[in-house]
């Protein structure tokens, strides 16, 4: 099978990097490098992410694993590294397909900032741990799902507003809090109307940044379930970074298990868990309250 | 003409500067060009970006015309008139047909522009993205990728709350298909007169050291969603009281001695020659 996204020796190095920090030197321990000081986020990470499938990332926090979900989604740059995608659908509206008709070969990372935009836009959707960071408190539920419509060429509003309520609906918000503002919602309603957005656009691929951290666990549970539900129906190539191996147990089929920027663990979820190989695993299965 | 200054008051080589920036601003339309705003006797904020525009492109074979909010007489207009008086020998007129250029304070006249002709526009805040957007480096970022989704998104938000957009003066418009661009604080009335016009549109902001422009002949739309089109302000049921037009933008003046409401055209010299050729058909 193809891969839906191909990610190789990925670096993202913060401060001024030196030619060792690339080295994957052993002798640095940790993820500051003991020559020139830099901190190594993420050391040459690499990956492939198939379709249909939900992948997990653990590790405790620190080990970069949130960085390299930014870079997926184009929100940080990374030092080093390349990035392929295979477009398993072609989205009817893009408006870059002419230029973007050779895509399944680039490197997307090297695409530049209008190209990366339009590209997310049309295939991507995020959820991240804060609501405040993947919503905009003070413009309508509505409003919200709407932008990213907006984003992706719709113009019409009674269309979007149709399909804000669908989305709504699916993800358990009532339609009828279409016009209020999501400052005005629980946790978990805000956290649902993220969802919400993130999937307007029908994304090909779906990343989730601890969605479901400060949640309670009555709702952390139903929120797993419609991520879960949603999934399976709209067939999205999932990311999911956690450092909760009981959401990475419910939601994943793959994990990989990152410390100090380093994937030093990767396998099925229930290979990893069961039976840890890599010391920093098994501490973190044991972990476990 | 002073003989202690320079011809148009500004020397040549910043003139020289703000003709290229001026030609880019053309390359470009839309796109706001950075340029050297310099100082002049009048204050910033006051049209000095206007004025430096005029003062870089006027020559002797120039008519030239310049109104505040359509009327030839108010005081920005005055002072600037005098200014070029003073600093040049062009003729001046307060006829639009016959203006070669014609600097003005947020009003497109109402008679139709001709090729040849440039239109002048003082702008206060050339960035249509300041609504939504504090820093400059975000709203160039936001222009170099075409990410106006935050705009559309105000307009959404406006539309589901009121009903109607908020907007009334300088109503964003998407040029040529690429960038966003504030119309300067003409009313809505007016926007649709820059679209695919055969005159050349420059935008001048002095304070904020801004140029862009609308070549002739240019795709100019103002955004607008499917099912809630783009709308001009609305005068039916009223009339100009001096020349009776109805189709003008008309401003809505209350006498103070009666108390009562009347209407008049904003654009006086339009008015006057509506009036005159009144006065030749009795």
């Amino acid at each position: 099978m193809t891969p839906v996204l191909s990610v190789r020796n990925l670096f993202r190095i913060f401060g001024t990097a030196c030619s060792r920090c690339f080295d994957g030197n052993d002798e640095i321990c940790g993820n500051k490098c003991p020559w020139c000081g830099a901190i190594v986020a993420c050391k040459n990470i690499s990956f492939d992410l198939y379709p249909e499938e939900v992948l997990g990332i653990v590790g405790e926090s620190g080990s970069g694993k949130s960085t390299l979900l930014k870079i997926l989604y184009f929100e940080e740059e990374p030092t080093s590294g390349e990035m392929f995608i295979h477009l398993t659908k072609r989205n009817a509206c893009f408006p870059g397909e002419a230029f973007m008709g050779s895509v399944d070969a680039a490197n997307v990372l090297s695409l530049n900032s209008y190209q990366k935009r339009l590209f997310r836009n049309h295939y991507m959707g995020m959820v991240y741990q804060n609501p405040f960071l993947g919503l905009r408190m003070h413009i309508s539920a509505g409003g919200n799902i709407a932008e990213k419509l907006f984003m992706a060429g719709f113009r019409n509003i009674a269309k979007i507003r149709e399909r804000a309520i669908y989305l709504l609906e699916k993800t358990e918000v009532p339609g009828n809090r279409l016009d209020e503002s999501p400052a005005s919602f629980s946790g978990g309603m805000q956290q649902r109307v993220q969802i919400a957005k993130a999937l307007s656009n029908v994304p090909m691929l779906l990343f989730l940044d601890e969605p479901t951290t400060g949640l309670d666990l009555s709702v952390q549970a139903r929120v797993l379930d419609l991520i879960k539900s949603l999934q399976k129906e709209m067939r999205l190539a999932t990311i999911v970074v956690s450092h909760d191996l009981g959401i990475i147990r419910h939601l994943t089929t793959r994990t990989m298990v990152m410390k100090d920027g380093e994937i030093v663990e990767a396998g099925l979820t229930d290979q990893v868990l069961e039976d840890p190989q890599h010391p920093f695993t098994q501490l973190l299965v044991c972990s476990t309250l | 003409m002073t003989a202690n200054y320079n011809y148009a008051f500004i020397d040549e080589s910043t003139k020289k500067e703000i003709r290229r920036k001026i030609l880019k601003a053309i390359a470009i339309p839309g796109y706001q060009v950075p340029f050297g705003s310099r100082e002049l006797p009048i204050a910033r904020g006051w049209g000095t970006g206007g004025l430096q525009i005029t003062l870089s492109i006027i020559g002797e074979q120039d008519t030239f015309k310049v109104i505040d909010q359509g009327s030839d007489d108010s005081v920005n207009a005055v002072n600037i008139r005098k200014f070029i008086a003073q600093t040049t020998s062009v003729r001046f007129t307060t006829d639009t047909a016959q203006a070669t250029l014609i600097q003005t304070r947020h009003r497109i006249p109402e008679e139709k522009l001709n090729e040849g002709q440039v239109l002048i526009l003082q702008v206060p805040i050339p960035e249509p993205l300041r609504l939504i957007e504090h820093s400059e480096t975000g709203t160039r970022r936001m222009h170099a990728e075409a990410d106006y989704s935050g705009m559309w998104l105000y307009l959404y938000e406006n539309i589901i709350r009121y009903g109607e957009t908020t907007i009334g003066a300088g109503y964003p418009v998407m040029v040529n298909g690429r960038h966003m661009m504030s119309p300067s604080p003409i009313p809505r009335w007016d926007v649709p007169k820059l679209n695919m016009a055969e005159a050349l549109f420059l935008f001048g902001a002095g304070r904020e050291k801004r140029i862009y422009a609308i070549p002739p002949h240019t795709r100019v739309v103002p955004i607008e969603f499917e099912d809630f089109p783009f709308r001009a302000e609305d005068f039916r049921g009223h009339e100009c009281a001096s020349c009776k037009s109805t189709d003008t933008f008309l401003n809505e003046i209350v006498d103070s001695g009666s108390g009562m409401k009347k209407w008049f055209c904003s654009d006086s010299s339009f008015c006057e020659k509506r009036q005159m050729q009144k006065r030749q058909d009795v």
